[in-house]
């Protein structure tokens, strides 16, 4: 099964303190470190263990720059077959609609059964896979965790529903998946393993090779546009509970049956 | 005795009889013997190399030391005691053995250098070596069968219960010196009877025993029991040495080497490969060990080594909290995995997978690496090694538990297993408070120092653990130490990393804090944090020589400048818990307690496992993010301990040891009852300063001052 990955490079929420600029525009980006998109790097387990079941190939994709090369770099130390970097300076400024527009391009121009993103990007708003469905008119379902391969044709998935239920479907190939956390465990990738693959050559694509009409992405044809952020004001603070440890633990069970936790 | 084989007494008569009978059993239990061992030896060729050849004499120290002079062994007082006299025994009786041997061949023989008085001599000693050796065979075999001490056990998903086997051998040995016995004292008792020359047979031994009673019996009766006792002894003697190769007691014959080849560097981690530098470890295909193959010839020695004594478990942490790990375990299956792979007829198979097969995960992440198994093992089996050995290679696979990943992705980009930035590494002596009673300065071009403190990422950025880097900066300001720190230059000293099996990671944080710590022209390291303090001074290489704090402070007491204001709560009873890698990985046990005792009115108890039993607290590092399957908590066990002994306050040195103890009390539900404090915070609080005395109070540095978490 060829199996092709949308992955993104975002801010580790994890390790950085993440601070609105003195314009309050953006975020401060001086000293922040950068990973894969966490649902991403989900996916491409996902993807890597589909292929070791059933065969198969792993792309992972990125629309960014030269800096965001490296998390195609980890992802092929994981185990993807190949990683490839969509960049061109008309990509500025995207928004979701633009993404999903380039990766259609890219799509069309392989032939893949499987396309996967992560849930949503740590700094996004979980729009791409959808529209990418939609342009490509490929089935799509969304929160997807667990895959299993039923067929060359279908795929049979889950979702959570509430009350921690899942909910199974079958999908018809090719189609689109947004993968969701949890899905499995991502296997670690030590500097090692970025090592060994760190003089393998990443091809870049651009506009006119994916055929991409430069209007109708980038700054300019973006209509949904980031304004500014809104820091919410500080609310009254926790309650601490200052009794013995049985107090506690009785005062405990009474708020949070109070509040319907318990029934 | 031996003289006596020349007279034509019927005894000898018989034994000349069966002269090409033992010749045959001679050759036949050599060649077995030598095939056996030499199918052993096949995975050990194939096995990673590692060279123990070097040091010879510190060798030759080491087995006059743990293997001919038992050092070990009194920790177990029964079997240690018991293991000894059997031990010496069996030394004894080598000649003898021997002698015994040759003789079925060539009846005339005397082993030279024990014929006349000295033979006599020996003669004695032999027949009180074998009685010994006798006794303690029947008590060994009644204590396993009746009282079956529990270390013994064998829990079920470990595999079978190995008594039967442990008896049988018991009982074979107790037949060989039964066998051994009876034919001496036969012959004795056969000389006696036609008024020869007797054979001395020593008073009150087992062979006395045997030659009264046959005193009576007719004299062939007597030559027949000399034959049997010569073929029983024959026998059992061959087929012992046949069978020892298939399980435990395979250590008569293995343990001499592996105490000669054993480990001669404390603290010291084996290489990802021997003889490979770290430049060219990229080339290296495979990390670690995932087959069995991978395993060294020494720890494949190990394995056949273990005498299943279960020492080593008996005082693993891991294990006594129900862990999935027990170390025994480790040597055992891989030894079963070997004669199964490597089998003595047969055709060997090689190259599956240890990790789910004989070992799972949990089991190989469960280790702290405290060190107490190699501590306790009178064969001195290696663990810590393997264990590390084992992680390198599920690293290299990428199968690290969740809980591990995110420290280590943050150890990567941040230098820290927090993922704080390295700006905020300085922020435990910036408070405004601190700063104007204790300026720390960070080395730079501008900012030089004759000591560096190395402080580490927990002291550096956890809440609780910045007042022992404070305590420890006034200290080394008290004592006048011209000092400063790394502060955003410092990564983290890597040594977990290291020890959880990430070494390209360990090796990119140890060449950063290398090349920092030279260029801040310092000419001595300190620091607080026991593990930094192993890493830099094991783990590193050309840095300068570094010291724990406690090893300062033990000095300065000494020298005067360090004095103490007494004690003032007469209610507390301090006990000391001594860091695994202050204490067993590097030997420092006696300074940490020589400066708690130079407080005066102190006082302090012992806890029953301390200095080199100490008991680890749960393991430090990253194993602070593993999550454990587990009944209790270590630590748990620990501050029990703690309370046990008397004491009402853990004095510890070691952040992690911090952390863990003091959650553990908190499990324990001994909060109020039990406080924990490390050796720096006691002493800086301890301190007789002239002019303002810092109280606890005002050496606590307001939370807010603090870079929260």
């Amino acid at each position: 099964m060829e199996i092709l990955v949308c992955a993104r490079r975002v801010p580790d929420t994890s390790e950085n303190e993440i601070e609105l600029n003195s314009a309050g525009n953006d975020i401060e980006r001086d000293e922040l470190v950068y990973s894969i998109n966490e649902p991403d790097n989900y996916a491409v387990e996902e993807a890597l263990q589909i292929t070791s079941k059933v065969g198969g190939r792993v792309t992972v994709v990125t629309v960014g720059g030269e800096d965001d090369e490296e998390i195609l770099r980890r992802e092929m130390a994981m185990g993807a077959n190949q990683g490839v970097l969509i960049s061109d300076d008309a990509f500025h400024g995207s928004d979701g609609k633009g993404i999903a527009t380039i990766l259609k391009a890219f799509v069309q121009k392989g032939k893949y059964d499987l396309i996967l993103t992560g849930v949503q990007a740590e700094d996004g708003g979980a729009q791409v896979g959808g529209m990418l469905a939609a342009m490509l008119d490929y089935p799509f379902a969304a929160l997807v965790n667990s895959i299993e391969v039923l067929d060359g044709k279908k795929l049979k998935i889950s979702r959570e529903i509430a009350g921690g239920n899942r909910e199974m479907s079958e999908i018809d190939l090719p189609c689109v998946l947004s993968i969701q956390t949890g899905i499995n465990e991502p296997r670690y990738v030590g500097m090692r393993g970025i090592r060994a693959v760190a003089s393998v050559p990443i091809p870049t694509r651009g506009a006119s090779d994916l055929g991409v009409d430069p209007n109708t992405v980038g700054q300019a044809a973006a209509k949904v546009k980031r304004v500014d952020y809104f820091v919410p004001m500080l609310g009254k603070g926790a309650e601490m509970l200052r009794g013995s440890r049985e107090e506690n633990t009785e005062k405990v069970l009474e708020l949070v049956a109070a509040k319907g936790g318990l029934k | 005795m031996l003289e006596g084989i020349q007279s034509g007494a019927n005894p000898t008569f018989w034994l000349a009889q069966g002269q090409f009978l033992f010749l045959f059993l001679h050759f036949l239990g050599i060649a077995c013997f030598a095939y056996i061992v030499a199918r052993r030896l096949v995975p050990l060729i194939r096995a990673e190399r590692d060279p123990r050849f070097d040091r010879p004499l510190a060798r030759l120290g080491t087995v006059l030391k743990f293997w001919l002079g038992q050092w070990k062994h009194p920790r177990y007082k029964t079997a240690g005691i018991l293991h000894i006299l059997f031990f010496a025994g069996f030394i004894l009786l080598a000649a003898r053995a021997f002698t015994v041997l040759i003789v079925g061949v060539s009846p005339n023989f005397v082993m030279p250098g024990l014929s006349g008085a000295t033979g006599h001599l020996y003669e004695v000693a032999t027949d009180y070596a074998a009685t010994v050796v006798f006794l303690c065979m029947v008590f060994a075999i009644v204590r396993r069968s009746v009282f079956k001490p529990a270390r013994y056990e064998v829990p079920a998903k470990f595999g079978k219960a190995h008594k039967a086997d442990a008896i049988f051998l018991l009982a074979l040995i107790a037949i060989l010196m039964v066998a051994d016995s009876l034919f001496e004292a036969a012959k004795a008792a056969g000389q006696v009877q036609p008024g020869q020359h007797a054979e001395f047979a020593a008073g009150l031994s087992l062979p006395w025993l045997l030659k009264v009673s046959l005193l009576s019996l007719p004299l062939p009766v007597v030559g027949g029991l000399c034959f049997a006792g010569y073929l029983i002894h024959e026998l059992t003697f061959y087929f012992l040495l046949c069978y020892r190769p298939f399980g435990i007691q395979f250590h008569v014959e293995t343990s001499l080497f592996n105490v000669y080849f054993s480990k001669l560097d404390r603290g010291k981690l084996k290489p990802v490969k021997w003889g490979v530098s770290d430049e060219h470890l990229d080339q290296v295909k495979s990390f670690g060990v995932k087959t069995f193959e991978d395993f060294t010839w020494k720890h494949m020695l190990d394995f056949y080594s273990c005498a299943d004594c279960g020492r080593c478990s008996d005082n693993c942490p891991a294990n006594a909290v129900g862990r999935p790990l027990s170390p025994r375990f480790i040597s055992i299956k891989a030894r079963d995995y070997a004669f199964q792979h490597y089998p003595v007829f047969g055709r060997s198979k090689n190259g599956t997978p240890l990790i789910g097969s004989i070992y799972s995960d949990d089991e190989v992440w469960s280790c702290t690496t405290c060190g107490a198994c190699e501590e306790e093992c009178p064969l001195l089996v290696e663990y810590i090694d393997k264990v590390v050995d084992l992680r390198r290679g599920m690293v290299d696979d990428g199968a690290v538990p969740q809980s591990l990943q995110k420290p280590l992705k943050a150890l990567n980009s941040r230098g820290n297993p927090y993922g704080r930035m390295e700006k905020k590494k300085a922020d435990w002596a910036s408070a405004k408070d601190f700063r104007q009673i204790c300026p720390v300065k960070t080395l730079d071009k501008k900012n030089g120092a004759d000591t560096l403190y190395f402080v580490d990422s927990i002291t550096s950025f956890d809440d609780r653990m910045q007042s022992i880097g404070r305590a420890t900066a006034r200290i080394l300001d008290h004592v006048g130490e011209n000092f400063g720190i790394l502060g955003a230059a410092e990564k983290d000293s890597g040594h977990d990393v290291r020890r959880f099996g990430e070494e390209t990671l360990f090796m990119a944080l140890r060449d950063h804090n290398t090349d920092a710590i030279k260029a801040s022209g310092v000419t001595r390291v300190v620091t607080s944090d026991p593990h930094a303090y192993n890493a830099l001074k094991h783990d590193y290489k050309d840095v300068p020589p570094v010291e724990h704090i406690s090893q300062v402070m033990a000095r300065e007491v000494k020298s005067g400048k360090i004095q103490f204001r007494p004690a003032e709560d007469d209610t507390a009873v301090y006990t000391y818990h001594d860091p695994c890698y202050l204490g067993r990985h590097n030997q420092v046990y006696d300074d940490p307690r020589d400066v708690l005792d130079a407080i005066p009115g102190l006082k302090r108890v012992e806890m029953a496992r301390s200095r080199d039993r100490s008991f680890c607290c749960g393991g430090g590092g990253l194993m602070l993010f593993y999550e454990p399957k587990e009944e209790q908590r270590i630590g748990v066990k620990r501050v029990q301990m703690a309370a046990e002994a008397g004491a009402n306050v853990i004095v510890t040195a070691c952040p992690f040891c911090m952390v863990n103890i003091e959650d553990a009390i908190k499990v324990a539900g001994l909060e109020g009852k039990m406080t924990a404090i490390d050796l720096a915070e006691l002493v800086d609080q301890q301190i007789a300063r002239e002019g303002t005395v810092v109280t606890k109070e005002a050496a606590e540095v307001p939370r807010e001052f603090v870079a929260g978490r």
